[in-house]
């Protein structure tokens, strides 16, 4: 960022334009052949109200779980060496690459019915949860959970940990230290990390309908209900699809500083 | 009350085998270069840095004991510290960090003691700032705050003054010394600047390269340097050598002729105001002659120092009116004198 | 891992776009002739039956190759009133044919090349020992079916409303394949699908009949649309299916004639 105004050299500018379009026009496209007249008895009509209603729980849910299960891990992948952490780590990262409706079939073999653990779920404790609000709760957190993961752990490794000597000099325990140093101190990334695990839960679409399978009220998610209602209410698809957009854009915009690299 | 410490550790590649002893209300100064190990010790006293061997006991209580797998957690032990760089909590306001370790051990009435501290060190109407709106004296005085409001029979300074600018350390110093001598306990300083050690302690300590080179009083240690360093903190010549008589045989070759009777190993000082340099060889009293080649000129003051190499290396003071009239350049060929009786000598 | 890229990523992502069916693999063709291609959209059911219909086409004339995209027939009607690039379009019910050519999108009319029937599918051995629809109210019992908005569903809810059996499902797929690897996997106990779909599932799958007067009959159309690049192309491939030979392909995967 020089003090004098250099343009923008031509190759870099048209490209970036090109670029910038690529993602714009989508978006004007929806916005242009939504039905709008029709936006309110669409958005609010029962089947649709419903799929909103339990993504958002869904979703939420899924972050909730990648919370818990997610900071520990972060934790230990930040500050604990052992062998095999490399491996383990590209293990827990890896739903983040994976197509997700793989995802959701290795969710099967170890959930399902048959699954590895689902078998003794199921015998010992009758739960099941294909075909269940958890299990698609179970899907969105197995896809989302990394966001969360890499976000915490590179803030910890980010912070500075002569902060956590400190508060041990002037008598905070390990539980105090982290509780009243390290979490305040890596919050930012906390936030950012448990926001886009969020906005990720709501989007997935393959694991959930390969895990969960699709039924209104209790796995149809937006996504699901969007894919399906493009065959038969394209309109309505349309404006669920601009719901799921406009999210995703106010996340972005809150998180902009934070995460996607601040100038 | 007393600290007896006897440190071994190894960090990367420095190896740490000091011991240290002090008393209750003593000042004790750490000097060293930078890499000596100075940090590590604290940080071992601490319980930040585990030891390799040895033994941390302090006030009658071993704290530390690898040999019998004794280990006092840090939180657990009456040390406070204040760090080169405050570490402040930028998340919290200056009054909570003052009070952090009152909460932390559950002192009752935290808040209201740490305010009381706070008072003490004149930063009562920055309760609630953060840190980072703070200045450099100010955020010293706050981490002094923090580190004493939990009362710690070890009080550790890691460089309190090297994170501030030349006008304001001096002030700060002045300050420091007062607080410090209000608190009971023992306290240790780690510094790289002699002027820091001499002000705030009474006993100096000098490690180089992880070991104890010189310890005992600031006066007695700036008087009769026993290593190059601190010989160099000073500002004054060192020579070591074996002494027979009035004759010293130096470990370059070199003898050197002083005003005391010595024998076997010694050190001797001289000042480089004793070092007189001359166009042609003198003819003279000055016992200890030499031809010698001028390699670094410094400025200090309104002094000149002079770096002359040769047969020996020893540093001359003169001024600049002189160093004009002799036309002392980098390379030029002189000759310089020290008188025996301008020499300091004593055991090595 | 570059977060940056990845959190893009996740955002196209979210625009949850369709699952863009995937295409077959194409027969290979000889001869150094013009090749003439021609895009088939086909119901799931009809997968194997048209991929052995591909063969055989390009046996009888080595100039045409056909590829085929196949998934649900609202799905594929859906993607063709979008534009998508089809030849040939053949569904598994009349109103999904219905849509397109009251848009005008089709060619002449559609014909009637197959019928199906449906059936029951449980996982190889039926170890819930089912009989019939009634038993498919059983609790406990794990049953999906097609999603209402696909030709499979809709029918499976017509053959449940004859035989007076109210289910609800524990799951709507999206598609008839879905539904038999759910229940190949043994993920579901049950599941109603067509007979060719039975067939084609292998051994880890069987079928329990259901009785001719609750079962309905499927029709399968096919026709060419307006949007073919090459008309000649694919009316020869839709009157390839009609001829006696693909007929008999049809009929060896199980399904009825028109």
């Amino acid at each position: 960022m020089g003090r004098g105004r250099r343009p923008v050299p031509l190759p870099i500018g048209i490209l970036a334009g090109a670029s910038a379009a690529f993602f714009i026009l989508p978006l004007i496209g929806l916005i242009l052949r939504a039905p709008w007249a029709e936006l309110w008895p669409d958005l609010t009509a029962p089947e649709s109200l419903l799929a909103l209603r339990l993504s958002l729980v869904a979703s939420l849910s899924a972050t909730a779980l990648a919370l818990i299960l997610g900071l520990p891990l972060a934790w230990i992948y930040a500050r604990v060496v052992f062998p095999g952490r490399t491996v383990l780590r590209a293990l827990t990262t890896l739903p983040m690459v994976l197509p997700p409706v793989v995802g959701g079939v290795a969710l099967l073999m170890a959930f399902g019915r048959r699954g590895l653990l689902g078998q003794v779920l199921d015998a010992a404790f009758g739960i099941r949860l294909p075909f269940t609000t958890a299990g698609a709760v179970l899907a969105e957190t197995f896809v989302a959970m990394p966001f969360l993961v890499l976000t915490v752990e590179a803030g910890l490794r980010s912070m500075d940990r002569r902060y956590e000597d400190a508060a041990r000099t002037l008598g905070a325990g390990r539980w105090t230290v982290l509780r009243r140093v390290t979490l305040p101190l890596v919050a930012p990334s906390l936030f950012a990390g448990a926001v886009l695990c969020w906005a990720r839960a709501l989007g997935e679409f393959g694991a959930t309908i390969t895990f969960a399978g699709n039924f209104p009220g209790r796995t149809q998610t937006l996504p699901l209900a969007v894919y399906l209602a493009l065959e038969t209410r394209p309109d309505a698809a349309i404006l669920l699809s601009l719901v799921l957009l406009v999210v995703s854009l106010v996340v972005l915009v809150v998180l902009r500083d934070r995460w996607l690299g601040s100038a | 009350m007393s600290l007896l410490a006897q440190v071994r550790l190894t960090r990367g590649s420095l190896e740490l085998d000091v011991e240290v002893a002090a008393d209750e209300g003593e000042v004790v100064a750490v000097l060293g270069p930078n890499g000596a190990g100075k940090s590590s010790l604290l940080r071992a006293l601490a319980g930040l840095l585990p030891l390799a061997q040895g033994q941390i006991t302090l006030d009658g209580t071993v704290l530390e004991d690898p040999g019998k797998n004794i280990f006092v957690p840090p939180e657990q032990r009456p040390v406070g510290m204040v760090f080169q760089d405050y570490l402040l909590f930028p998340h919290l306001s200056v009054l909570e960090n003052v009070a952090f370790g009152l909460r932390s051990r559950r002192v009752p009435a935290a808040r209201a003691r740490a305010r009381g501290w706070l008072e003490r060190v004149g930063l009562t109407d920055l309760a609630d700032v953060r840190p980072a709106a703070l200045s450099g004296g100010q955020a010293q005085r706050v981490a002094l705050a923090r580190a004493l409001a939990t009362d710690p029979r070890l009080l550790l300074l890691d460089e309190p003054l090297s994170a501030l600018d030349v006008t304001t350390r001096s002030e700060t110093r002045r300050d420091l010394r007062r607080h410090l001598a209000t608190v009971s306990g023992i306290r240790l300083v780690v510094t790289h600047d002699p002027l820091e050690a001499m002000a705030l302690a009474d006993r100096l300590i000098v490690i180089e390269g992880g070991r104890l080179v010189q310890s005992g009083p600031a006066a007695e240690v700036t008087a009769r340097p026993r290593s190059r360093y601190v010989a160099d903190l000073v500002g004054v010549n060192l020579f070591s050598g074996r002494a027979r008589g009035t004759q010293v045989e130096l470990v370059t070759g070199c003898a050197l002729t002083v005003g005391d009777q010595a024998q076997a190993d010694v050190f001797v000082v001289v000042h480089p105001r004793a070092v007189a340099v001359f166009r042609q060889r003198p003819d003279g009293t000055p016992r200890n002659v030499w031809p010698l080649r001028a390699s670094d000129i410094d400025l200090h003051g309104d002094r000149v120092r002079v770096r002359l190499v040769g047969a020996v290396t020893i540093v001359a003071e003169v001024t600049p009116a002189a160093l004009a009239d002799l036309g002392l350049a980098d390379g030029r060929e002189v000759w310089a004198a020290v008188k025996a009786t301008e020499t300091s000598v004593y055991p090595a | 891992m570059n977060i940056r890229h990845c959190s893009l990523v996740a955002v196209v992502g979210l625009v949850a776009a369709a699952c863009s069916p995937s295409p077959s693999p194409t027969p290979p063709q000889g001869g150094g002739e013009q090749t003439r291609a021609v895009t088939v959209f086909a119901a799931a059911s009809l997968t194997a039956a048209f991929q052995s219909i591909g063969w055989a086409v390009g046996r009888a004339d080595p100039r045409l190759r056909a590829e085929f995209n196949l998934a649900g027939s609202s799905t594929l009607a859906a993607q063709i009133q979008q534009g998508a690039p089809a030849d040939v379009f053949a569904s598994a019910d009349q109103p999904n044919m219905q849509k397109l050519v009251d848009t005008g999108l089709v060619m002449g009319s559609p014909r009637v090349f197959a019928t199906n029937r449906l059936q029951i599918v449980v996982p190889a051995g039926n170890p819930k020992g089912i009989t019939g629809l009634a038993d498919l109210r059983r609790p406990g019992l794990v049953v999906v079916l097609c999603a209402p908005a696909v030709p499979c569903g809709r029918y499976a809810l017509q053959v449940l409303q004859r035989a007076g059996v109210g289910l609800e499902p524990a799951s709507q797929e999206a598609d008839v394949k879905a539904v038999v690897s759910k229940v190949a996997l043994g993920e579901a106990d049950a599941g109603i699908v067509y007979v060719t779909d039975v067939k084609a599932g292998g051994v880890k799958v069987q079928g329990i009949a259901i009785p001719d007067n609750e079962n309905v009959v499927a029709t399968y159309p096919i026709a060419v649309l307006k949007t073919a690049h090459d008309g000649r192309a694919a009316q020869a491939f839709v009157d390839f299916v009609l001829s006696p030979p693909g007929q008999r392909v049809l009929a060896g995967f199980g399904f009825g004639s028109p």
